[in-house]
């Protein structure tokens, strides 16, 4: 009984989740009047591509999926390769700093964008990166590193001194260890760290839109967002039809990556 | 919450800036074409294509005025403009609306027209247009946009119904008064269709503008400090509609909450006779509605007047354009009569060009198009536009003191007193 409710629960908490990918997928495929009836449905009744041709008649969809692509993978690389030998830092190094490291990555999560956003963009411009994809790349790094950091080092407490010391004993190095014992055992966490920060930098919007002011760099979202107008008012179908397949390629790089993300590899390593 | 937003950028940008005074240099060298940017926030299909045709056929008759055209979103313009002109990167033309010009002109954002301005294209648009960009700037008063698009608040209505109730078909010459309009409200409601839904979700505007019909104003000035008034003429307009949904019980209370547009799934689904619309809605009637579903454009309510408050889509020059007479050749060819109706046509709107006006594809009945081009007549100066302190008083105030009131929980002199009371404590800020 206990098990029964507990399905029911997962099963509607699934529902709750999938619900508005479903309906974005079934109001893409609907024509005007089919979106504008009283009494929806599920499965359109006059199924239609055109709302998919007048996304791309109308936008560049092709070009700012790749920029997006290009930036969220750069982002995801670069937050990693930073975030993890600074979390193994964070986490093995006790002392007095590290502690205060740890809360002020904390800290600076609560800043709202808003009161940094001029600042930001003055210091780009002085860079000469106003208006560039490396430039946003460096902000949607800086803003998605704290929580990667602060993942990461999670996983690195995870894992047992004990294998450290039990490598060194068998005579490897620091390096050794770390790159042979310790990172394959953290790989779980790389990969949940990097489809957080890829999906951050693909979904990114108030960033892209203050940086990027040419049409020919803008990224996926500010892309979308050209579907809507004043007064939410919108063209739905195209803008359905844009953003479903906007969600594919956050949904390939999750499938590609997910067998990674299972836990438990550390179960039994210390053992015997 | 935009508003907030953009005012929070505002206050941000003005502690940390100063530093960047003099990072933009360079000039233009002779001979050298010179590059404009325009930001533009056509969305709709027909509109975006205009726009996209007209930059091209300026480009090939310009080279040494090339137009680079960057797409916008009305969604965000005002946050993405407030960063870009602090950061002294603006586009050089910029698309946008009366009730945002205020606030940029008085933060020396946009560039003063009055002296750039042909006369041919003065000429050509209203001075009750020009008022809806005209603001008081750093200099003084001055024209900080060339207003090219208005909205006017009509009826959407079921042909089939109107005719089954033998209700008269109002023309922009006779129209309905209010009177009559309710009378026909309570006609057309029989059985579980009401006669109109009422979309309150955003309610200020709305009522603000249609409240003119009786001369309700809302704001006083007097010594240079304004405040709120809500007497006899402004409680018009609030009490009719109140009435209509608790009283005659003529509009649909569920509609309250819903968006401009939520209501035409209802109105072609025959739950509702009519609904109130900016003339824009027509386009979406056009697309969406059900074959065989008939419906016509009402022109706009008769109280003492069918006067209306309006505010306009503009075209203004940013204050630190280094091209402002070559960005104004372009906004006056952009906007001549011809282009006007084309763009007027793109997104469902009325010109303000009174050689556009004029074009027959605007005066057609098809689709309402006579209606919407004729109630150009009732739109006079949203007296709102000029209030310092109006986007404060409409979030924080008018918003939440409207939707109580329309949702029947405090009574019209609780409303008068909360609009006037909290209102003027409001606007005083704005008027030291």
């Amino acid at each position: 009984m206990k098990t029964t409710l507990k399905y029911a629960g997962l099963l509607g908490y699934l529902v709750f989740l999938v619900f508005p990918l479903l309906w974005l997928l079934s109001t893409a495929f609907k024509t005007p009047r089919e979106m504008a009836t009283l009494h929806p449905r599920w499965i359109p009744h006059h199924p239609t591509l055109r709302n998919f041709s007048d996304a791309f008649a109308a936008q560049d969809l092709t070009g700012s999926a790749l920029r997006s692509l290009i930036v969220a993978v750069s982002v995801a690389v670069l937050t990693v390769a930073i975030a993890l030998p600074a979390a193994y830092a964070l986490a093995r190094r006790r002392s007095v700093l590290n502690r205060i490291a740890i809360g002020w990555v904390l800290v600076s999560q609560v800043f709202p964008v808003v009161l940094i956003i001029i600042p930001l963009f003055i210091i780009l411009r002085r860079l000469d990166l106003v208006n560039t994809l490396p430039g946003l790349v460096l902000v949607h790094v800086t803003f998605v590193l704290p929580f990667a950091l602060w993942m990461l080092q999670g996983y690195v407490r995870g894992v047992p001194r004990e294998l450290e010391e039990a490598a060194a004993v068998d005579g490897a190095g620091r390096i050794r260890t770390l790159v042979n014992v310790v990172a394959p055992l953290l790989a779980p966490g790389v990969v949940a760290a990097l489809l957080f920060s890829f999906i951050s930098s693909w979904n990114e919007f108030f960033f892209a839109l203050v940086i990027l002011k040419d049409p020919d760099k803008a990224t996926l979202p500010l892309t979308l967002v050209k579907f809507t107008g004043a007064e939410q008012a919108a063209r739905l179908g195209p803008l359905a039809a844009a953003s479903l397949l906007a969600t594919v390629p956050s949904l390939v790089f999750f499938a590609i990556i997910q067998r990674r993300l299972r836990s438990g590899l550390t179960a039994g390593a210390v053992k015997g | 919450m935009r508003r907030g937003l953009r005012s929070a950028l505002a206050v941000a940008a003005a502690t940390v800036l100063g530093l960047t005074a003099g990072c933009s240099g360079g000039g233009n060298d002779s001979g050298k074409p010179v590059t404009l940017k325009f930001l533009s926030l056509a969305w709709q299909k027909d509109s975006l294509a205009a726009n996209k045709r007209l930059v091209t056929e300026w480009n090939k008759a310009n080279p040494k005025i090339q137009v680079q055209y960057v797409q916008g979103s009305w969604d965000n313009v005002n946050d993405q403009l407030v960063t870009s002109f602090e950061g002294g990167d603006p586009p050089d033309v910029i698309h946008d609306d009366s009730s945002a010009l205020a606030g940029f002109a008085g933060q020396g954002y946009l560039a003063d027209l009055t002296k750039l301005i042909p006369t041919g294209l003065k000429n050509d648009i209203p001075d009750a247009a020009w008022g809806t960009a005209t603001f008081d700037g750093q200099g003084g008063q001055g024209i900080y946009g060339v207003p090219f698009l208005q909205e006017s608040q009509v009826i959407l209505a079921n042909k089939k119904m109107l005719d089954a109730a033998k209700v008269r078909i109002p023309t922009s010459g006779d129209p309905w008064t209010w009177d009559e309009f309710q009378q026909i409200s309570k006609k057309l409601t029989v059985g579980k269709r009401y006669g109109i839904a009422w979309p309150l979700k955003s309610p200020v505007n709305k009522v603000l503008n249609l409240s003119l019909n009786f001369g309700g104003t809302f704001f006083q000035t007097s010594g240079g400090k304004t405040t709120v008034k809500v007497g006899p003429q402004e409680k018009e307009v609030l009490q009719r509609i109140h009435d209509q949904l608790y009283k005659d019980k003529t509009a649909d209370p569920s509609t309250l909450g819903m968006g401009t547009t939520d209501p035409l799934p209802g109105f072609y689904a025959g739950r509702y006779a009519m609904v109130p619309a900016g003339i824009y809605l027509r386009q979406q009637v056009v697309e969406q509605a059900p074959s065989g579903f008939q419906w016509v454009t009402i022109p706009p309510l008769k109280g003492q007047t069918t006067q209306q408050g309006a505010i306009s889509q503009t075209l203004s020059v940013a204050a630190d354009s280094k091209h402002p007479k070559e960005a104004m050749q372009f906004i006056s060819w952009f906007l001549n009569g011809q282009h006007q109706v084309d763009l007027a046509k793109g997104d469902w709107l009325i010109p303000t060009s009174k050689t556009a006006a004029q074009d027959p594809t605007l005066t057609t009945d098809k689709y309402g198009w006579n209606v919407a081009t004729a109630s150009a007549k009732s739109l006079i100066l949203a007296p709102y536009l000029k209030v310092n302190g109006f986007d404060e008083f409409k979030s924080k105030v008018a918003t939440p003191v409207l939707q109580s009131y329309f949702a029947n929980k405090i009574t019209i002199d609780q409303l008068a007193q909360k609009l006037t009371q909290d209102g003027d404590k409001v606007l005083e800020r704005y008027n030291k």
